[in-house]
This record gives C-alpha cells, structure tokens and sequence, in this order.
C-alpha cells in the first residue's frame, strides 16, 4: 500500500539537519510504518469507539495544592547560558 | 464597493488556581524570575503532568456561563512546535475533544444586543516568558533573550469566537462582557495589563451582503479594551485601503502598535502551522459525568447579564447599570442596598464621582476604601440634610483618601450642616441686624430682598446651614 510522504518536510518540522543519504534512509523507514499504519485504518471498525489511551483509566487528577519547588541555583548550573536569574538564548524570530 | 469586516476573537484567560496546571508549583504573579519551577513545567526529561482538578471545573463553568455544551469525554492534546519559551517543544492542549463547544455571548456594541457565537472553550499550559534583549526592543536585531519559566505550566483557557463581529465597538463590547463573567465567577483576576486576559483577532472584510469569507488577518499585542477596538478600526481602515486600491489582502499575522496607533507586519517567515497534534500519551481521557455537571451548575453565581436586569428592575437606567457591572462595582452597589439606601442614589454616586474618581487614579474597585455601609451612610446623610448635595462630594472625595468613614469625614472637614435651630436662630438674628435697611425694605413689602438675606445667611456659616431653613426663618421674622 504506497504511502505518499514528504521526509524532507518532516525533517524541517523536526529541526533534524538530514543529509541526502539519511533523508532517503529514513524515509524508507517512516514509509514503512505508514505503510503499516494504513493497513490498520483499512480495517472494519465499525462500532469500535476510538481510543486515545490503552488504559481503561479516567480522570487521574490532582487537588490544587502547592508543593515545593526545585532551587534556581541548581536549575540555572544545568542550562548552558545564563543571565542573572534568567536562562538566556540565542536570538530568535517569531513565528 | 462597501465591505463589511468579518472579526473573531480568541481570547486566552489565566486562571487562579493556587497551583499550575500540570505540577505543584506557585502559579503567583510577580515572584522572582525561575523560582516557580520544577521538572515538569521545566520539560525535563521523564517528568509526569497531572492535571489540576480545579482548572478543569472553572473551565466547565465558563463554559455553562457561556451556555456551551460539556462535552463528556473530553481528551488532551499535545500540540508541536518549537519556541524558546516552550520547554518541552510541546504545549498540552486540546484538540478535537475540548472541553466545551457551541456556546453564545449577546453583545451589544451600540447598534443593539447581537449574538455572538461560541465555538469552543479549551484548557492548555501558558508558555513562559521571553524578554528580547537588544537596542529597539525589536524581535528581528535582538542580541539574544531571557527566559523565565515561571509562567511555564499556568492553567490558560482558550475562548473562540465564530466570525459574527461586526465592528471594533462590538468586539469591545464582546471583551467586556467576558470578563465581567470571568470576574463574576471568580476564576481569574483577568488583569490585561499584567497579561492575564490576552485578546487576539481575526479580521477580514467582505461585499456588503456577501456570505463567503475574505482572506484574514491576525492582529495580536492588544493590551487594553481601547487598544483591541482601536487595532481593529485601523486594521479594518487599512483592508478597506488596499482593496479600494485594487490590492489583495496578505493572509498574516499583524502586531498592534499602540504608541504608533498602527498594526505592523510580523517580520517572521511566515510558514503555514503544523502543528502535528496528536493525543497526550502522559495523560488518561477527562469524563464529566452528571453529577460533577450538576454541581458546578449549582456554583455559578449570578451572571452579569442576569445582574443588569436586575438592577434594570430595581430602577436604574440601562447606562448605569452597564457602568456597575462592567467596572466591577456591584459588590459595593449590593452592600449599600442591602445597608438600607435608594438603588438610584447608590447607582449615581457610583457611576458618577466613583467611576472618576477610579479613571482619574487608575485603580480598581478593589483599591477603594468605600464600602457598601459608608456609601449607605453617605447617602443617608444627604436624604437628612445633614450635608448639603455639594459637600457630599467634599466628604466623599475625604472618604476615598482613606479619611474614615462619611461621618467623620464630614465631622473633621467641617461639612455637616447646621441643623440646631437655635444655633440657626443666631446666625439669622445676626444677619438680619446687620442688614436693617434690607429688612425694613422687606417689611415695606419687597420679597425679593429675602434670597439676599439668605445668602449673607449661608455665607456667614461657610455654606453648612440649611438654606429652605435660613428662608423660613427670615420670612418669620421679617413677616414677608
């Protein structure tokens, strides 16, 4: 069952810097599993509600209550730039 | 050709839960940078989100304050894209399964109620916050950014419009009136300035008559009621301007410039959203069931639209109890009635010198150092006689310094009015001795000098005497 499917696209989501080797590579592999994925959407479900999650599980909740949280010190030391109290990046543009 | 805009709003509402939305941590507004932090809201790796049960219930009661649907089963989304302030590179929100869908708010804007409808009500994380470094300010030469995550993870409500506003004046009427519900239930503090009430817009224009959409745009950065209605009327002028031209109209997101009073093109590459959503495996699906339903309908308190009919009945024109509602004054308005005073009294001092004096200080209702019993008793005093209509105004203005209470204001500024009759006497018997020509020409049968009388009378006292009582006395005196 051919999958139609754009790599180089999937790739640019991603932010993955792929070489032309590792493009065709990968997308052989990701048209695998589409591949798969459309032989199961082929299948009768009618009557089959969908399911987003396998566990027959709902509602895991917590109260509102407030907990400790981590040191600044300790979290700032792990970040690979800093500014005073805050982490700081390279310039980006928006959208 | 005429054309007629065709505006949305999303609005996003912080909520005021204690915790976030997905952990533990302090959700305070102000505290310092990075210290509202912890594995989750940070994304760090193996980290696991619970979702905050409170979030959910005021977002089901939104949504029936909005007259959506609950839906029962309701699941969240993880939506991908990557952003500095974005820690995981996903934001948890909803998708196709929200918690409320197909609502409506009646609006009115100035040319009568309109319906506007609701599509949907969603709950999702807040991203942190970014500062771009660099001369301008400007995103495109910014040296680099500073990130604090303390926003990271705050319960965010998304509120989507269908394409039924009309004008800016109905968008403005739209925001108003949304957040007089948030406020009225008591589920965010909807603070724009401070960014706990965001507006964003979708504007195209259309032929008068025409039921097909134009191409639109998105207008963000509007960080006050004035500030969205004036986006809008600028951007809907410029539209107009280019089509008039023979141009077509960019699909692009455009950046309100309040100094400016203009929108700007975003300098980004603008690259069609893929946003790539697919169900958060950390999270199991939200069911509300019919007893939850029932309970949260049984909390929604009295809704704004509901309240300015009920003050409509109690006597109070439209205008004013429009100005009650939306300045966050019913509060005060409920307290003074309950106290005892007219409705209509009540409504003029608060839609009149309170409104004042809340615009002229740029504060909020819950600054003020009125309450519902002093704003009772000024009233009160009036109807007596106590103070004059004029003073009442002194003793107000005393009352919102945080003087004490309208009596002793009145009592320190020396406002009350002389009511001791024989205090009265004396200042009558004064005036009229120091006037004996006058009084003679009175006797000899001219009235009209007893209004001269009256005033040398009210000026002798500073204005603090009764002046229909001043007039009654010389008329006795006088036999006039």
């Amino acid at each position: 069952m051919p999958v139609e499917i754009d790599i180089a696209k999937v790739a640019r989501l991603a932010r993955i810097g792929l070489t032309e080797e590792e493009l065709a590579h990968y997308g052989e592999q990701l048209q695998g599993i589409l591949e798969h994925a459309a032989r199961v959407q082929a299948l009768a479900t009618d009557g089959v509600v969908p399911t987003a999650h396998p566990l027959p599980m709902v509602n895991a909740l917590r109260a509102d209550l407030v907990e400790p949280t981590l040191d600044r010190e300790e979290v700032l030391a792990q970040a690979p730039d800093r500014e005073g109290p805050y982490f700081r990046v390279p310039p980006f543009l928006e959208d | 050709m005429n054309y007629e805009a065709v505006i949305g709003i999303e609005t996003h509402v912080e909520l005021l839960t204690h915790s976030k939305m997905f952990c533990g941590c302090p959700t305070d507004f102000g505290a310092d940078p990075n210290t509202n932090v912890c594995p989750v809201c940070l994304g760090l790796p193996g980290a696991l989100p619970v979702p905050n049960e409170q979030a959910i219930h005021w977002t089901i009661a939104l949504g029936m304050a909005l007259e959506c649907s609950i839906a029962p089963h309701s699941v969240f989304h993880r939506k991908n894209y990557f952003y500095a302030d974005l820690p995981k590179n996903y934001q948890i929100s909803q998708f196709d399964l929200p918690l409320c869908v197909g609502g409506h708010l009646d609006v009115d804007g100035g040319t009568g109620e309109r319906r506007v409808g609701i599509t949907r009500v969603h709950l999702e994380e807040d991203t942190g916050k970014s500062t771009h470094l660099g001369g301008s300010g400007r995103i495109h030469d910014a040296s680099g950014a500073l990130i604090d995550f303390n926003r990271s993870g705050i319960p965010l409500m998304e509120v989507v419009t269908e394409p039924d506003i009309r004008t800016p004046e109905e968008a403005r009427a739209y925001a108003q009136e949304l957040r007089a519900i948030v406020l009225a239930l008591g589920i965010s503090d909807a603070r724009l300035e401070e960014g706990s009430l965001r507006f964003d817009a979708n504007v195209s224009l259309r032929p008068e008559g025409s039921t097909t959409l134009g191409t639109k745009v998105e207008v963000k950065n509007m960080n006050s009621l004035r500030s969205l209605q004036r986006a809008l009327a600028f951007e809907i002028d410029r539209q107009n301007g280019v089509l008039a031209a023979g141009g077509t109209i960019a699909q692009e997101t455009r950046h309100w410039d309040e100094a400016a009073g203009r929108t700007e093109s975003g300098r980004g590459k603008e690259e069609s959203s893929d946003y790539r959503y697919f169900p958060e495996p950390d999270l199991v699906p939200l069911e509300v069931g019919p007893e939850l339903l029932a309970r949260l309908r049984a909390g929604i308190p009295e809704l704004p639209a509901v309240r300015r009919e009920r003050y409509m009945a109690a006597g109070l024109d439209a205008t004013a109890a429009r100005t009650l509602v939306a300045g966050d004054l019913s509060g005060l308005f409920d307290d003074a009635v309950a106290a005892g005073a007219a409705p209509r009294a009540v409504a003029n001092w608060l839609s009149g010198e309170v409104t004042a004096h809340l615009n002229r200080t740029g504060t909020d209702a819950a600054d003020l150092t009125l309450d519902g019993a002093g704003l009772a008793e000024l009233v009160e005093m009036v109807d007596s006689g106590e103070v004059s209509a004029t003073a009442a105004k002194d003793v107000l203005a005393g009352v919102l310094a945080g003087e004490g209470t309208p009596r002793k204001v009145a009592e320190r500024r020396d406002l009350l009015q002389i009511s001791d009759v024989g205090a009265l006497v004396v200042a009558v018997d004064e005036a009229l001795a120091a006037h004996q020509d006058e009084v003679a020409r009175i006797r000899g049968g001219d009235a009209r000098l007893v209004g001269f009388l009256v005033g040398q009378v009210m000026k002798a006292t500073g204005g603090r005497a009764d002046p229909q009582a001043v007039d009654r006395l010389i008329r006795e005196r006088t036999g006039a």
